[in-house]
């Protein structure tokens, strides 16, 4: 088993910031929007690196998407940033037809996703962004763990031809992938080899699912963990590979239970390799007001209902680990 | 412009006219009314003040560029697009029809010619056009950005979000139109829900706005070769075209009940006995 340890936290919006900055460097045709959230969203580096590069809307959402499709037209590479609720929910017709329906080469990079916006409270805590993004024809949708993958992904959106959601968020947390690592859009990131059980995490709850899988070594319990952060193309031939192995499923994300990470595994599951499966995100509800650590523990998004939901499911499957436990 | 070139120009919106109703008749369905009120600023625009190529190609580069917002009026924009030569005229007995590249809206998404984003949903074009002309901008292109909007379209929030943000940037390689019928789906627009003065509302808003009568094809190119001088001083140019909802057919002209309606065998034969062929029916 790989053990991963962090020397320091940050947030994975850091690492869009950083990541956009590169890509601009890299390519001249990048731009940016950005709807009245630039500190929030860590755009200043680029602002002050490209400031003609650089559209400051307002406060309204639904113009910028409108403006970042018609940005392509004439080559343009627009990178629109909100909180990830503004990015979605307010603006879906405008995503759907005038991005995803057209066709359009639009980058919508969305923080504050998810229970970890903390204080602000359900108003701004979407849990249903990945499934409404995961819904329209030719969107790729990405949810990043830390702040070098955020960065590498950012770089890595800007060289694909096609609308992207690209979903982080706002707390620091253990930034434990490699620095100036190459991200493969659509390709599954083998976290840990196993063979009692797949843990299948995404955004935030990938370092979780890391101390979930000590706790359950501890055990006795040999867990597979793999990170999906493109949801949308799904790695279909990394989940049949590794449950085909391990025969039963965790999926871990901080988003709604409905439409998620988990119901995507679940589909190719129940139609190629039905196999139980557990999940852990929220429990189709809103969240509410608090830190993110308290949310996070309160809503079930934690190492601990990791290991619980793999203690279930083990034992479902009736593994020859369930028996011992 | 000297005569001979309005007369063309008319002699060019009779034939689009004619293929608006045929195309709405052909599939019983579709939107006549604000497609032959819109008429003569189409055929002025891509018959004699854009520069264009029909040769698409979706970037544009160094061609004028139209985006029509209300996406429901597509009957007049393809026939348009097909007289001018990005496609085959023929392909307009497909419109609405299962298969056909001519969708109900105008989209990009089945690679007919000539479209460059999807319209239907309302509101939107606006943004697109402003997102194009920014572009334009950044790549030192210094040719023009249309776009045409319903009146009963301003009514969506969207419009004015955009309107601020092109008058606030200075967008002024962009000229917008509002087809100002006065009609919409429901009804005439003062009883369902006012939009006041549009002149004042725009203005108001930052922009350069110019007024025509919308079915005068010399008044129609007169306005678009204003708006143009008007352009590239610091504002965005709004055109408000005075139209009548279903001109150029008598028993159409100035109703909301033509907005979405499609003619009978009978009215159809009513309808083209009013409108010469000119070039030949498709």
């Amino acid at each position: 088993m790989k053990k991963y340890t962090y020397s320091e936290k940050k947030d994975t919006r850091s690492g869009f910031g950083a990541g956009l900055l590169e890509a601009g460097r890299r390519n001249t045709d990048v731009v940016a929007l950005c709807a009245d959230l630039i500190g929030s969203l860590k755009m200043q580096d680029f602002i002050n690196a490209f400031p003609e590069r650089f559209f400051q809307v307002g406060i309204a959402e639904a113009n910028m998407i409108g403006m970042a499709a018609g940005l392509t037209i004439g080559g343009k590479i627009p990178f629109t940033g909100t909180f990830a609720n503004f990015s979605t929910g307010r603006v879906y017709d405008q995503i759907r037809q005038s991005v995803a329906y057209s066709g359009k080469n639009v980058k919508i990079c969305a923080s504050h996703a998810g229970l970890t916006l903390g204080e602000d409270g359900a108003t701004h805590q979407i849990l249903e962004d990945i499934g409404l993004m995961k819904m329209l024809p030719g969107m790729t949708v990405i949810n990043t763990c830390d702040f070098n993958q955020t960065k590498a992904a950012t770089i890595a959106v800007a060289e694909y031809d096609g609308p992207v959601y690209l979903r982080f968020g706002r707390p620091v947390v253990p930034v434990f992938t490699a620095p100036d690592q190459e991200f493969k859009i659509g390709k599954a990131w083998m976290v840990n080899e196993g063979i009692d059980v797949s843990i299948f995490a995404t955004g935030h709850l990938v370092w979780e699912a890391i101390l979930a899988g000590e706790k359950l070594a501890a055990e006795g319990i040999n867990a597979e963990i793999i990170n999906i952060h493109t949801i949308k193309p799904l790695d279909e031939e990394a989940v049949l590979r590794s449950v085909a192995k391990t025969g039963c499923v965790v999926t871990a994300e901080e988003h709604n239970r409905l439409g998620g990470l988990g119901d995507s595994i679940a589909q190719v599951l129940a139609s190629k390799l039905p196999s139980p499966q557990e999940y852990v995100a929220v429990n189709d509800s809103f969240g509410e007001s608090g830190t993110p650590e308290q949310l996070m523990k309160k809503y079930g998004l934690d190492s601990e209902n990791i290991v619980k939901a793999v203690k279930r499911v083990m034992q479902r499957a009736g593994s020859r680990k369930g028996v011992l436990l | 412009m000297n005569n001979s070139n309005v007369e063309l120009l008319k002699s060019l919106a009779s034939q689009v006219r004619r293929d608006i109703v045929r195309m709405v008749h052909s599939c019983q369905s579709g939107h006549p009314g604000g497609s032959l009120g819109c008429t003569d600023y189409l055929v002025a625009l891509y018959f004699s003040e854009m520069y264009h190529n029909p040769e698409f190609n979706m970037n544009g580069k160094e061609e004028d560029l139209f985006f029509l917002s209300n996406g429901h009026i597509s009957p007049v924009f393809y026939s348009i697009l097909a007289r001018s030569g990005y496609f085959e005229i023929s392909e307009l007995s497909t419109f609405r029809k299962l298969g056909s590249r001519l969708q109900g809206h105008p989209t990009t998404h089945e690679g007919l010619p000539g479209i460059r984003v999807a319209s239907g949903s309302l509101g939107q074009g606006l943004s697109v056009a402003i997102g194009a002309a920014l572009t334009k901008k950044l790549n030192g292109d210094d040719r023009w950005v249309f776009s045409l909007h319903g009146d009963g379209e301003l009514q969506e929030g969207q419009i004015w979000e955009a309107a601020m943000f092109a008058a606030h940037n200075k967008v002024d390689n962009l000229i917008a139109a509002v087809d100002v019928n006065g009609q919409q789906i429901d009804g005439p627009t003062e009883k369902v829900l006012s939009l006041g003065s549009l002149r004042e509302k725009w203005l108001a808003f930052g922009w350069d706005v110019l007024e025509t009568e919308g079915n005068d094809m010399e008044q129609v190119v007169g306005a678009i070769r204003e708006a143009k001088n008007r352009s590239n001083k610091g504002k965005p140019v709004m055109i408000l075209l005075r139209t009548s909802m279903g001109y150029g057919v008598d028993f159409m002209a100035g109703s909301h009940k033509w907005h979405g309606v499609a003619p009978n065998d009978e009215q159809l034969n009513a309808a083209l006995v009013q409108l010469e062929e000119t070039l030949g029916d498709y």
